[in-house]
């Protein structure tokens, strides 16, 4: 079964759904329907010049174009990434922490699956690559937050613990391994509930996308399961990247906790 | 090596943003009592002398440098008991190696040979801060680095706590404890380090 394309007076009737919640918006005084419009323009605008700069690039086919694409994608994610902590590293670590174990996690993943399972040709064929990148991405993304809000917070939370441990001569590692632990807990739980409700609570996105584009369900299904153990592999990976790296930039080199390397509290 | 005429510690440049430290040296068997209104700097000394804050000098003990050893042995030898005890396990027994060996110096502070069991969120302040002092001193330091030791507990303990000290001064460790009982200063200790406010320090006999 072929893609059911569409033209634009299509999507033009959709977009009269939207004109129906602007209108309920206006008759019940919620003081919605600016923002719903301008919301929905935004979208529209965006959407359309990233569809021209991807039709743009798969075009291309170039190493290098695709490398810089990625590139950004990451450099997003990891602003993206600290400005979800409360209590993030002072200075270039808030950012670059976060940043570098995701641009290592997702390049390792990436390459990974496109040059041993995908496979297509060329291995960096960004028709592949960047999609793939993207939800590895995504997915690393909210690891990588969460276990680094967890690492900061608890270790400002417990510092009478383990600073009570440093000075009975526990080393760093010790004294900050239930620290370690429970922000690495919190970073893989997402992705360990979502492996368990995929397919009974929620299609996943990508999946009814293959399958609405004419795809046989089974092959979608494969596609599916080998992007859950990728998003797996690479929140994994990052996560523990992450949080192992700040986990050593809250200690120092003798054995002290050093708290006075967070920012201050935002707000 | 040994230097120093035999000094437990010997504490020289000791420079920490917020105090003002004169040279001074512990001989085995010494304490030295902490007096000074709060935020003085009492607790910013003994976090320098214990390393758990950034700071310079040559501090020594029995003569070994402490920038020449690692951070983890200086302080089983030089034990920080902080004001606010902490603690990273469910039950007592969890924070101690082996609590049967430690139950009878607990007993003696008042403490069951059954508080292993006892869950840390149902101690009393007082409960805590005996068990504390019970974890540093069986790691048998040289140096012992107390906040109030005393205070906060009843007279029973209070006296346990004191002649527990006294033993192991007797024993030849050392003692740097801060106080506001200016009787027990002299009880323990013959000299006193007084701190002004604005951190500045000096040494002088308690009496």
């Amino acid at each position: 079964m072929p893609l059911i394309a569409l033209d634009y007076w299509d999507i033009a009737v959709a977009a009269l759904l939207l004109m129906v919640n602007a209108g309920l918006s206006i008759w019940l005084q919620l003081g919605l329907a600016r923002d719903t419009l301008i919301a929905a323009a935004r979208m529209v605008v965006q959407l359309s010049l990233m569809g021209l700069l991807l039709k743009l690039l798969f075009s291309l086919v170039s190493p290098l174009w695709t490398a810089l694409f990625a590139l950004a994608m990451v450099l997003f994610a990891g602003r993206e990434a600290m400005a979800r902590q409360e209590r993030r590293l002072a200075g270039w670590w808030g950012y670059g922490v976060g940043t570098t174990a995701m641009l290592a996690a997702a390049a390792v993943v990436t390459v990974f699956a496109l040059t041993t399972q995908v496979q297509p040709d060329p291995w960096y064929n960004p028709r592949y690559a960047i999609p793939m990148l993207g939800m590895i991405l995504g997915n690393t993304m909210t690891g990588v937050a969460l276990g680094l809000h967890t690492l900061t917070t608890t270790a400002v939370r417990e510092k009478a613990a383990i600073e009570a441990r440093l000075a009975l001569g526990h080393p760093r590692e010790a004294a900050l391994r239930h620290v370690v632990a429970a922000a690495l807990r919190t970073a893989l739980m997402p992705i360990v509930n979502a492996m368990a409700a995929t397919g009974l609570v929620a299609l996943p996105g990508m999946m009814t996308g293959q399958i609405l584009s004419g795809v046989d369900p089974v092959e979608a299904v494969k596609y599916q399961i080998l992007i859950m153990f990728l998003i797996a592999g690479g929140t994994g990976f990052g996560a523990l990247t992450a949080v192992l790296a700040a986990a050593a930039r809250i200690t120092d080199g003798r054995h002290r906790l050093r708290l006075d390397r967070l920012a201050a509290k935002r707000g | 090596m040994t230097s120093d005429g035999g000094a437990l510690l010997s504490v020289r440049g000791l420079t920490r943003a917020g105090i003002d430290i004169p040279d001074f040296e512990l001989a085995a068997g010494e304490a030295l009592a902490v007096l000074g209104p709060s935020g003085s700097g009492k607790s910013l000394l003994r976090r320098a002398l214990a390393d758990m804050d950034e700071n310079e000098g040559d501090n020594r003990l029995h003569g070994d440098a402490r920038d020449a050893m690692a951070a983890p042995d200086w302080r089983r030898r030089v034990s920080y008991v902080a004001a606010e005890s902490g603690w990273w396990d469910e039950n007592v027994a969890a924070h101690f190696t082996d609590w049967e060996a430690v139950a009878p110096l607990a007993k003696r502070l008042g403490l069951p040979a059954e508080a292993g069991n006892w869950l840390i969120s149902r101690l009393s302040t007082g409960e805590r801060q005996r068990l504390a002092l019970v974890r540093a001193l069986v790691q048998e330091p040289d140096l012992l680095l107390l906040d109030e030791p005393t205070s906060g507990l009843d007279p029973d303990s209070e006296k346990a706590t004191e002649e527990i000290l006294a033993e192991r001064l007797a024993g030849g460790n050392a003692i740097l404890f801060s106080t506001h009982d200016a009787d027990q200063a002299g009880r323990l200790a013959r000299r006193c380090l007084r701190f002004a406010k604005g951190g500045a320090a000096e040494i002088s006999p308690c009496r």
